[in-house]
């Protein structure tokens, strides 16, 4: 299954949206995108993971490697709208509890 | 060239007789003829070269237009048979790097091997299958001084040779912790340190860590981030996830760990496993935790090591034979 990336840039800050699987034949397009967001300084990247109903340990890693990227760039990045599946593949590797994961994208969080 | 020549022959008076007749014949013997020259590793361009020849003998008064025709089709036919050379030498290389492979398929085993201990009062069952040559997954019993028994099941993100590697690292470090840092958050603190400082940024590992005190039948264990496991009381004849919450080894270098505590009874089960298990499929379809226990289930009364190779073969089967990701599966059963 594929996985589709939609941007959608706004002043200084950029909504990726994300449908389909993130594994390890899509993976390496979205660890593209999110690391050059990720290198721009105080810049918000937010990924709308609404229409991804799986992701394996691959898609893990680069929402790590894109984390410790904003560490080093000043930079934020913020998980919103996450399916079941893919929300407890975040709480059994204790990663909720180190990213800033919203499951409604709109509701004043902003 | 020498072997050429006596086909070179054989190959102006089939295509004489071709012209003449174009009789299948000839086509055949043109057949045998590639086969000599794939066997002798003749590049295409001789073959054309070849061609001009026999033609020029055939007929001495060509039209020019026809010679520069055919010396234009060498001249292509050269560079087509250097990169069918380049194509040949891929091929030689890709089954050395083959074999290299699993050179270091065998050496990982041997490193990492580990023997599954005889513990007084507890039936121990493993499996543990790789999905491609090298296993990312990694499990290892170690049995400690005071008669304890140290169990660590993790799991290597990547998949690969990489992740492969990785297990070894693994596997030094805690080798080379003194026993009495066995305790699992020591040694998931320690691991993580390691982890963090020497793999990169994309790669991490789970992991969970059980020390079981045969004297007491205590279990402590401690999860960094590894699929839960589950826990079967024989009382209540009922399973259960084992909670344990713990942040993913070499993600943060300051982690701390938490340890849980258990008393295992008579005929309760402790059951580890790696998300190779969770994340088998069925089609499109994943097999969701509760099938996962069913199967499990249905096997619990078999002694430790036949459960797991019937649970194993159930999943196996399930996928058509062909397993997605590495799959570990390890059952403590604690038996008085």
């Amino acid at each position: 299954m594929d996985l589709a990336i939609d941007v959608i840039d706004e002043n200084k800050k950029t909504i990726v949206k994300l449908s389909g699987e993130i594994d390890a034949y899509t993976a390496p397009q979205l660890k593209e995108k999110l690391l050059q967001l990720t290198k721009i300084e105080e810049h918000k990247t937010i990924v709308d993971l609404e229409n991804v109903g799986y992701m394996d340990s691959t898609g893990l890693g680069i929402f790590i490697s894109a984390l410790k990227s904003t560490k080093e760039n000043n930079s934020s990045i913020r998980l919103v709208n996450l399916q079941d599946r893919v929300l407890r593949v975040f709480q059994i590797t204790g990663l909720d509890e180190i990213f800033t994961i919203h499951t409604a994208i709109r509701g004043g969080n902003e | 060239m020498e072997t050429l020549k006596p086909d070179a022959a054989n190959y102006q008076s089939l295509l004489k007789h071709y012209i003449a007749t174009q009789d299948e014949h000839s086509l055949y013997g043109a057949e045998q003829i590639t086969k000599q020259f794939i066997k002798n590793n003749i590049p295409p361009e001789e073959i054309v070269n070849l061609h001009i020849q026999a033609m020029a003998a055939l007929y001495p008064d060509l039209p020019e237009y026809f010679r520069h025709s055919m010396k234009f089709l060498l001249e292509t036919m050269i560079s087509y048979g250097i990169a069918h050379q380049e194509y040949h030498t891929l091929r030689e290389q890709q089954s050395e790097l083959k074999s290299e492979i699993a050179v270091a398929a065998n050496m990982q085993d041997t490193l990492l091997a580990t023997t599954k201990p005889a513990i007084d009062g507890l039936d121990i069952g493993v499996v543990s299958v790789p999905a491609h040559q090298m296993n990312g997954d990694y499990h290892h019993f170690v049995t400690g001084e005071d008669g304890s028994l140290g169990i660590a099941v993790a799991d290597v993100i990547g998949k690969g040779i990489p992740a492969a590697l990785c297990m070894s690292m693994i596997k030094y470090s805690m080798d080379s912790l003194p026993e009495r840092t066995m305790r699992p958050q020591t040694i998931l603190k320690n691991l993580n340190r390691v982890v963090e400082r020497n793999v990169e940024s994309s790669m991490f590992i789970t992991m969970f860590y059980a020390q079981y005190l045969p004297a007491d039948g205590k279990i402590r264990y401690s999860s960094a981030g590894h699929e839960p496991g589950f826990y079967y009381n024989a009382r209540e004849n009922r399973f259960e996830e084992i909670k344990a919450k713990g942040l993913v080894l070499g993600v943060d270098p300051d982690t701390d760990y938490r340890q849980y505590e258990r008393v295992l009874h008579q005929g309760d089960m402790v059951i580890l496993l790696t998300d190779g298990v969770t994340e088998c499929r069925q089609g499109d379809r994943f097999i969701e935790s509760e099938e996962v226990l069913d199967v499990i289930a249905r096997f619990s009364h078999l002694q430790a090591q036949d459960m797991v190779d019937k649970v194993y073969k159930h999943f196996e089967r399930l996928q058509n034979f062909r397993l997605r990701d590495d799959f570990t599966l390890i059952v403590l059963k604690k038996e008085v």
